[in-house]
């Protein structure tokens, strides 16, 4: 049975199909294994930190810290290769607890002293992308054999698609966050958050709790979107990643999540990212078109998509008042 | 069963004191097994403020609650709601996005290795829902049903949360008649399952459906404990409005109704008022009687355009109008001081100055202003009509006394000059002797050929200055009163909904 609650998900989804239908008429290259690795090897690190927007947005709130988190993990793990000995692994679970804590240390300001995530999460965006700044204002190459044995990891397709690591390790953050947000308590109390805070509270969800670990879970991604970013360029730039924060909000919403929160799903992010590195890819092959144009179709598609949500609101709306006084189900 | 006679959760001495205030002094309530108790008073009686502190919402700053024979503290509402005590409020506290499962099960979710159950969860929320008289799908969003099954689901949750004591506050606010007895199958059956269920509502009627006793509160007090089998809605309402109802018969002064000013044919609003018609003629002050949450305030902002009505029509003088908004309002000369003028009224920062010249200079428009020597005549010349006092006109309103604040908004509608004057609890809140000068005030502006509409609770200041009383119930006229039937005991009679006596002078 379709819920309409569904529907934002499926219009992304047939979304998806048609326009890779499309390019594929087209140019009919684009059907290769290669096209599809590169789409989940290019656009690795803005999945990974659009999973955890994607709790935040749910939950009613913003994160614009989380390209700055990116851009500091890169410097960081950078900076900790070239200058000291510890071992790649060591600097991963180190930057990613610091990310982690940034997380959560904003979200205790948003909620312990009501300010609203916007502004706080903006705070954290010039704070982390300062300390990167501070780190080093060069980009950092990154040379150590961990970082060549991990690039080294893929599995290759049949037709030359090389599926890289860093593809698979998105993949496994969408399925974990696809299992937190739907199957957990921790899952069921964001949604409850974006459905309303008074009444979330009257409810007895846990407030102080959600609020922090969703700015962590957010955190801890973007961190974890650092690595993947330093291994994807091999490299720590502080001046990376800018306005990533805006891409992922984007790959969230036509993914199909309201943008005020309480509705959508982590598969629709999935596919809001696969779009977006559709039309790249798409440019790519055309090769007259400039690269800009990217920006004006995913500006086009979110304009798009605000509007099926607001058509949607205002058709479950109407709905229920025409049917007031009925207790069968829509 | 347990024991009928033993109370499941008894509280003696409830006070509670906000600064400058006692909203509890000393309050009794005694819950009996399967019983529906009403909890009744008027607005600011402390319904709420007696819930919030059995809930734990509130901190009480006296007495004791003992709940099945223990003593009980609560600090909180998810305390109270592990007691044993459950609330369901009138706007449906569930959560919109949430299917009516999830909306069921939220924090206490069937859960395997720390993954939730869903199918067993839906399972569940239908059975559960079956032994409420809901036949639902459990896996649909709550939304795609009507508020009345969303207000069953709260019930049920709270019910299954908690399962002793089950708080109502106002569940049939926003319902249909249909919808209201839904809510009430599903507490009949409750009560035979042995809960105490209190219930708070404004409509009598339906207290006297559902409920078996009934305590009423009067300014935080306890004011009567009855057995509603026993008692007439007329009792009630007398305790309610706790008037010593003498018959006194009040002098109808001469020099009433003019020419008809207003006609009202069919104004209404769908869910808020149901349509009715009025006349008001010029020199006539047409009272508007009625329980909070009859219609009374409603009627006023209709006409006021505050509120958009769905139908109906308006004649002035003969002539047909059209009110859609307040600047139509005014360009009418319509006036209307709002009940709570703290949010709808004063401009609290504005020197008293400009809150007089308010309204008069959004007639005139920005593009005329008045000249300051005008606004201080206008001004100067009011807060003398009206004995305002105050050290200066450029003080901020808010420093005025309450009563002086009420005067000063008199004062900006009485400056352009008004037709009709639409009056929504002139006295609520201010002293005695403000409150006998607007009395008075009243008076002098319909001697004055003015058409004055009031709505009000004080009964004997309605019968005081009406010459005609419009009795509102549920939303609906239900009688009007002239000259001589003008008594508080014939308002009370109307409003409980029995036969005007004939007035016995």
């Amino acid at each position: 049975m379709i819920r309409s609650t569904h529907l934002p998900l499926l219009v992304t989804l047939l979304t998806f199909v048609l326009a890779y239908a499309l390019c594929a008429a087209q140019y009919p290259a684009m059907l290769s294994t290669r096209v599809v690795a590169n789409l989940l090897t290019d656009n690795a690190f803005l999945g990974i930190v659009a999973v955890g927007m994607t709790f935040v947005i749910l939950s009613g709130g913003i994160d614009l810290s989380v390209g700055s988190v990116i851009a500091f993990t890169g410097v960081f793990l950078a900076v900790v290769l070239r200058d000291t000995s510890i071992h790649p692994l060591t600097a991963f679970v180190l930057v990613l607890a610091l990310t982690t804590a940034f997380g959560a240390a904003m979200g205790a300001v948003i909620h312990y002293l009501e300010m609203p995530p916007f502004i706080v999460t903006l705070a954290g965006m010039f704070f982390a992308r300062g300390a990167a700044y501070v780190l080093s204002t060069d980009s950092v190459p990154i040379e150590h054999e961990f970082y060549d044995f991990l690039q080294s990891l893929y599995y290759k397709a049949p037709g030359g698609g090389r599926f890289r690591l860093i593809g698979a390790v998105m993949l496994l953050a969408f399925v974990a966050g696809g299992l937190v947000l739907h199957r957990t308590r921790l899952g069921q109390n964001v949604y409850a958050l974006g459905g309303g805070v008074a009444t979330a509270r009257l409810m007895g969800v846990p407030l102080a709790r959600t609020t922090v670990s969703i700015y962590a879970i957010s955190g801890g991604l973007a961190g974890l979107a650092g690595i993947v970013f330093s291994l994807y360029t091999s490299a720590g730039y502080s001046l990376a990643t800018v306005g990533v924060e805006l891409d992922a909000i984007a790959a969230v919403v036509i993914g199909g999540t309201l943008l005020s929160g309480g509705y959508g799903f982590v598969a629709g992010t999935f596919f809001g990212i696969l779009i977006m590195g559709l039309i790249q890819t798409y440019i790519v092959f055309d090769g007259t078109l400039s690269s800009w144009w990217t920006k004006i179709v995913i500006g086009a598609l979110l304009f798009a998509f605000i509007l099926l949500q607001k058509g949607l609101t205002w058709a479950t709306t109407s709905r229920k008042r025409v049917r007031t006084g009925s207790a069968t189900p829509s | 069963m347990p024991d009928p006679t033993r109370p499941l959760l008894h509280a003696s001495g409830i006070s509670k004191f906000f600064p400058g205030a006692v909203a509890l002094d000393e309050v009794e309530l005694t819950l009996l097994p399967g019983e529906v108790h009403a909890l009744l008073g008027e607005n600011g009686a402390g319904k709420s403020t007696l819930i919030k502190c059995l809930t734990g919402a509130y901190r009480r700053d006296g007495g004791t609650i003992t709940l099945d024979g223990a003593e009980i503290d609560p600090v909180s509402t998810n305390e109270s709601q592990a007691l044993g005590i459950g609330t369901v409020y009138q706007e449906v506290n569930l959560l919109p996005n949430l299917t009516v499962a999830e909306n069921l099960f939220l924090g206490r979710q069937i859960t395997r290795g720390g993954l939730l159950r869903r199918r067993a969860m839906i399972r569940a929320a239908r059975e559960v829902l079956l032994d409420y008289g809901l036949d639902i799908d459990p896996a649909e969003p709550l939304t795609s049903y009507s508020v009345a099954v969303q207000q069953v689901v709260a019930i049920a949750r709270a019910v299954e949360m908690s399962g002793k004591v089950l708080i109502l506050d106002e569940p049939t606010a926003s319902l249909d008649r249909e919808e209201v007895q839904l809510v009430f199958s599903v507490i009949r059956k409750l009560r035979e399952r042995g809960l105490a269920v209190v219930f708070i509502t404004h409509f009598l009627d339906q207290v006297f459906e559902i409920s078996d006793r009934a305590t009423v509160l009067r300014n935080g007090r306890v004011v009567g404990e009855r057995d509603l089998s026993q008692v007439t809605p007329n009792d009630i309402v007398t305790l309610m409005l706790g008037r010593q109802l003498e018959e006194r018969v009040h002098e109808r002064k001469g020099g009433r109704a003019g020419e008809v000013l207003v006609e009202v044919e069919a104004l209404g609003k769908r869910g808020m008022i149901e349509p009715f018609d009025l006349t008001i003629h010029q020199g006539e002050v047409v009272g508007l009687a009625g329980l909070l949450g009859s219609g009374r305030t409603e009627t006023a902002n209709l006409l006021f355009g505050a509120v958009q009505g769905d139908q109906g029509r308006l004649r002035k003088r003969g002539r047909e109008i059209r009110i859609t908004r307040p600047r139509d309002a005014i360009t009418q000369r319509f006036a209307l001081c709002p009940e709570d003028r703290k949010t709808d009224g004063i401009v609290g920062d504005l020197s008293v100055r400009d809150n007089i010249i308010l309204a008069l200079q959004a007639r005139q428009g920005w593009t005329r202003p008045l000249p300051r020597a005008k606004v201080n005549e206008i001004a100067e010349h009011y807060v003398r009509a009206l004995d305002i006092r105050l050290a200066s006109l450029d003080m901020p309103i808010r420093l005025l006394s309450g009563g002086n604040q009420q005067k000063a908004l008199l004062a900006r509608w009485l400056a352009t000059q008004p037709e009709l004057l639409i009056l929504d609890e002139p006295t609520r809140g201010i002293d005695v002797g403000a409150h006998a000068e607007i009395i008075a005030l009243i008076e002098r502006l319909r001697e004055e050929g003015m058409a004055l509409l009031v709505a009000s609770s004080e009964l004997e200041e309605l019968v005081a200055y009406s010459t005609r009383v419009v009795v509102l119930r549920d939303r609906r006229q239900v009688g009007e009163l002239t000259g001589d039937q003008i008594t508080p005991s014939n308002i009370v009679a109307a409003i409980a909904a029995e036969e005007p006596k004939e007035a016995t002078a």
